[in-house]
């Protein structure tokens, strides 16, 4: 049961989910529901008051830096350097993730963003900004993937660029966990939905899904386990 | 992680900082222009006494150097929080020390050009002929340098996961950095003079012992303090 709070109010007070390999599951919730809370805890950016989680094994307090290995973020702010060109920017990102030049440049051409590579992306529009992020997810390929908000400012190309990475990562046995207000765009990805109200986690029946969970995968990807104190 | 990739990281981190610089050029502009503001205030309010502004050269350069340098370190940060990519950044596996180094690196670069220009503003302004130890001299202005750009690096990152990181860096830093400046401003002062009373190795010692301190403490302390 992960618990996080702001100040006095509790944002997440008692979260259980457990995430199994080869699976993308959603999460929804209102405004202000600990969805990016939750996503931000699991990818190590911020701490839980009480509980814990582990991905993969690993706990996300205690092997924090492994932790970082196994999981990618893509967040809603591009996270990007204005002065620097495309290319500079996830060559940047491949380099601090120990990755080679080459897989940057072929990140950049996944995303459609080779044509504007050496370009700097201070006149980028948003969904230019947001390829740029997920070609960093791209160079990265995590073995769990964390969404928030992964369709704002794409086009119906983006959409289907967010979905095939996806599927990838599912199809390497790693893990997907995808915020969003709209159940339809991920609905073609995700097998499982939860539901995030009054900083608790329910399944969420009747939600469309697509994705198959593996049956029989190994249990896990994410696991909590804890207390409110 | 190997000591190999923690220094090709490092490396990343300063060639982003310093290219994200070449590029905008209003940081380095804005602080080369408040460091000569500051040193030619001192001027006028030394009036045209060349003897009583010779005296008071060392002290003006390294408080304009300090002032200056309270920017110049919040503004490595600021490019970080203005597009979103310090979380990015903090994401990244390894040691955080890699960052920490990288950004040292390149705040150290900043401030030794900020340096070179207050150094020869305040030749001139100041009435001061060039000294015949002038190497110790840069080896001094080299460990003040490495002391200033240390601790002001080390507090920026504290300080910029504040709201108020304008006003907390300069409280945290200031005191601090006492040691290092009496330190490098009696060593200049000493230098200057013509070290007659051979004090000046005194003060070196001192700052030598004093940089040491603080690039150990900062780099062993760095992953806490950037942790939110």
């Amino acid at each position: 049961m992960l618990a996080r709070r702001f100040g006095a109010r509790w944002v997440l007070r008692g979260v259980s989910l457990a995430l199994r390999s080869g699976e993308a599951a959603g999460l929804v919730g209102d405004n202000g529901s600990g969805k990016s809370t939750l996503l931000r805890l699991l990818c190590t950016l911020i701490r839980p008051n009480a509980g814990s989680a582990t991905i993969f094994g690993a706990d996300v307090v205690k092997s924090a830096d492994r932790v970082r290995e196994l999981v990618g973020f893509l967040s809603p702010v591009p996270g990007v350097y204005d002065d620097l060109t495309a290319r500079e920017n996830v060559r940047f990102a491949a380099t601090m993730l120990g990755r080679p030049a080459a897989q940057a440049d072929a990140a950049l051409e996944r995303v459609g963003l080779v044509h504007v590579a050496s370009e700097r992306v201070r006149g980028f529009s948003s969904g230019m900004l947001r390829r740029l992020s997920l070609a960093r997810l791209l160079v990265q390929a995590p073995r769990l993937i964390l969404l928030d908000e992964p369709y704002n400012n794409f086009d119906a190309q983006g959409i289907e660029l967010v979905n095939a990475v996806i599927r990838e990562t599912v199809a390497r046995g790693g893990s997907a966990l995808v915020v969003v207000h709209d159940v339809g765009l991920a609905a073609l990805v995700v097998a499982r939905w939860f539901g995030l109200r009054d900083g608790k986690i329910e399944p969420l029946a009747g939600a469309p899904t697509r994705g198959v969970a593996p049956a029989g995968a190994p249990a896990g990807a994410f696991a909590s386990s804890g207390a409110v104190h | 992680m190997a000591f190999r990739d923690e220094w090709a990281r490092a490396r990343a981190v300063a060639w982003k900082d310093l290219t994200t610089e070449r590029r905008s050029k209003a940081g380095f502009n804005s602080v080369a222009a408040l460091a000569v503001t500051i040193l030619v205030l001192f001027g006028f309010a030394l009036g045209p006494d060349a003897e009583a502004a010779r005296a008071a050269a060392p002290g003006a350069l390294w408080l304009s150097a300090l002032f200056a340098g309270v920017l110049a370190f919040n503004r490595s940060y600021q490019v970080e929080l203005d597009g979103g990519a310090l979380e990015p950044l903090l994401l990244y596996p390894g040691a955080r020390r890699s960052l920490f180094a990288g950004k040292l690196m390149a705040n150290f670069v900043f401030v030794a050009l900020l340096m070179a220009i207050v150094i020869v503003v305040s030749l001139v302004l100041f009435h001061v002929a060039v000294p015949a130890a002038w190497p110790t001299l840069l080896f001094v202005v080299l460990l003040g340098t490495v002391g200033l750009v240390t601790l002001g690096t080390f507090y920026a990152a504290m300080a910029s996961r504040s709201r108020a990181r304008e006003v907390l860096l300069p409280l945290l830093l200031f005191p601090m950095l006492v040691p290092v400046l009496l330190a490098a401003m009696q060593a200049t002062k000493a230098i200057l003079d013509g070290d007659i009373m051979h004090e000046a190795g005194a003060w070196i010692s001192l700052l030598v012992a004093f940089d040491l301190i603080f690039l150990i403490a900062t780099f062993f302390t760095f992953d806490y303090v950037i942790e939110a």
